[in-house]
């Protein structure tokens, strides 16, 4: 028997197969429906929302949510430019500084790695807790309503500068460090050169980890952030969804057509929101899965 | 090279550790942060006496392992399943099981609100109206919740935590099971006696790194799923929630740092353990 017949010798009877295809495609739809719910109630007419409530098929249909919605975009847009702003200044920043801490204590001839090491590492075990950060970030920093109060907090992150780490010292040989040196390079054209462009996979894969964090940050934003126009999308969601008039009083449609606004219910309206605003990450994410999965085992495994 | 992430270590992760001297001091704006009177443990007494430290230290430790081992035991399942596929499927499936992992809690929250909303959701409005049961006001009767939070976390966080056990399952070597296979081992033997003890090591590293932030909870999880409705504290109330109202809302900085000292230390104290407790059954799985 070779390899290949063995292994298909090796599987699950078909029935088992089929039950178990059954039984995955349940886990799909129950992770896929409720997003389907929301997407369905930001199309339902009003009067099938106050006679049916919401359903998987609603009796009519409506575009009103989103033309009121997009009539008024200014908040909406500003909110996504603040957005993408953090995320992609966040998300470079990270990788950099990340990368430029990891590569240092993943020398095993540098003399003092396993206290920068030590540095790194006890931050990940021990930490001064919200209250102290607020203080530390409002009194002492003065970072009230500013954006930087929504980086500095997710900048480094310890374990995936232990990641990045194992990351060097796993790819790049020392050797290859060592010939450079002969060739006379110094260690910052050593570490852009040479270091940096054979760890594109990890530096993927942390900018990747650090563009879903940053873009889905609201706690910082939810502490420090007090003016209505600094609100990233994320902390605009949570006042839409826990202040249903917030978003009315931010549509200026109400002004202007006072009949069409009675007939905009609350529901699709914020559900037309969430829509507009979980829609990019929706759609991007499968394409970056494969880098993602890489990254997460890379560390899990490696540990 | 060091400096500038040292820099944000400093500013970000030690200033707030030696800020920690809050929780002794009784902070008021006329002297300033360094300046107000020291109170010793008087910030902690007033959190004993308070009465919720009870409420949310049962909590935030239920939830937490309630949440570890229900997503563990599942992860693991769903991975060893997906492993016995046969086709393409198992990747099509994977994508639409880590889907909820990328939404932020926000968007969960909405998830849930369409499902839980008292007069218009799809739970009262139509689902159990299928069973002819009336429809329950869902954010005020706190009964529900300790399943519906479960069950929330499990939505969003089981996927991804398959996706390790998918890989660690993937690198397991292919000649275990032939010679399995030549000994007549049935699959569920061959799951039992390979699978599970090869993948054990993964499964404890992660229990290690769940059980240090044991007294850490999602903050989004409890506050924005159950929309911070005041009903549902007694089932709902975690350290980090609570931190978060005292500190915010009654804007009582002394009992909300006691609160966040003590879930530090707890927290620290609790790696420790639970590291020196796997060195001691097998030294090659402790994480230092």
């Amino acid at each position: 028997m070779n390899v290949t017949s063995i292994r298909r010798e090796n599987t699950v009877s078909p029935i088992a197969n089929a039950l178990l295809n059954a039984m995955f495609l349940l886990l799909a739809l129950a992770c896929v429906l409720p997003v389907l719910l929301v997407v369905i109630v930001s199309f339902t007419h009003n009067d099938a929302l106050v006679n049916d409530g919401y359903r998987f098929f609603p009796t009519k249909l409506s575009w009103i949510a989103y033309e009121s919605l997009f009539k008024d975009y200014s908040t909406l847009a500003r909110a996504y430019v603040i957005s993408i702003g953090i995320t992609v200044v966040g998300t470079g920043l990270s990788v950099i500084l990340m990368a430029l801490y990891a590569y240092p204590i993943s020398r095993q001839d540098y003399p003092f790695r396993t206290f920068f090491t030590f540095f790194l590492f006890f931050t990940m075990l021990f930490n001064g807790g919200v209250v102290s950060k607020y203080i530390v970030f409002t009194q002492a920093l003065g970072l009230l309503d500013s954006y930087s109060a929504l980086l500095l907090p997710l900048l480094i992150i310890p374990f995936n500068v232990i990641i990045m780490r194992t990351f060097f010292q796993a790819t790049i040989h020392p050797a290859l460090i060592e010939s450079a040196r002969i060739d006379g390079a110094g260690e910052f054209r050593i570490f852009f050169r040479i270091v940096l462009p054979l760890s594109l996979p990890v530096l993927a894969t942390m900018a990747l980890l650090g563009t879903i964090v940053f873009w889905n940050d609201w706690f910082n934003s939810l502490l420090f952030i007090r003016t209505e126009e600094k609100y990233p999308l994320q902390y605009l969601m949570l006042r839409v969804l826990n202040d249903v008039q917030y978003l009315r009083s931010n549509v200026q449609l109400a002004a202007q057509n006072p009949e069409l606004m009675s007939n905009l219910p609350d529901e699709s309206l914020q559900m037309a929101f969430a829509v507009v605003c979980m829609g990019p990450i929706l759609l991007v994410y499968p394409f970056f899965q494969k880098y993602f999965v890489k990254g997460l085992t890379v560390g899990a495994v490696k540990g | 090279m060091l400096v500038p992430t040292m820099a944000v270590l400093i500013v970000n992760n030690y200033l707030p550790m030696f800020g920690v001297f809050i929780a002794f001091k009784n902070i008021n704006y006329i002297d300033g942060i360094l300046g107000s009177p020291w109170v010793g443990f008087d910030n902690f007494a007033f959190l004993f006496n308070s009465g919720s430290i009870w409420r949310i230290t049962r909590n935030t430790v239920g939830y937490s392992l309630a949440f570890m081992v229900f997503n563990t035991v599942l992860s693991v399942a769903i991975a060893v399943a997906i492993n016995e596929l046969r086709g393409r499927l198992a990747k099509t499936y994977q994508t639409f099981l880590i889907m909820p992992y990328f939404l932020s809690m926000i968007v969960v929250g909405y998830l849930a609100y369409a499902f839980l909303n008292a007069d218009k959701g799809f739970l009262n409005s139509a689902f159990l109206g299928w069973f002819g049961i009336d429809p329950i006001s869902w954010y005020s009767e706190k009964e529900y919740w300790p399943y519906i939070l479960i069950l929330v976390n499990a939505w969003k966080n089981v996927g991804i935590g398959a996706v390790i056990y998918i890989a660690a399952i993937a690198g397991i070597d292919h000649e275990y099971y032939e010679a399995a296979l030549i000994d007549g081992a049935s699959k569920a033997k061959q799951i039992l006696h390979i699978t599970l003890p090869l993948i054990q090591p993964i499964i404890v590293i992660m229990t290690i790194l769940s059980m240090g932030s044991v007294f850490n909870t999602d903050f989004g999880l409890f506050y924005q799923v159950p929309m911070d409705s005041g009903a549902l504290y007694p089932v709902t109330d975690t350290v980090d929630t609570y931190v978060y109202r005292v500190l915010m809302e009654l804007n009582d900085i002394g009992m909300s740092s006691a609160a966040a000292l003590a879930q530090s230390v707890l927290g620290f104290i609790l790696v420790l353990l639970t590291n020196s407790a796997v060195r001691r059954i097998n030294p090659e799985q402790a994480l230092f």
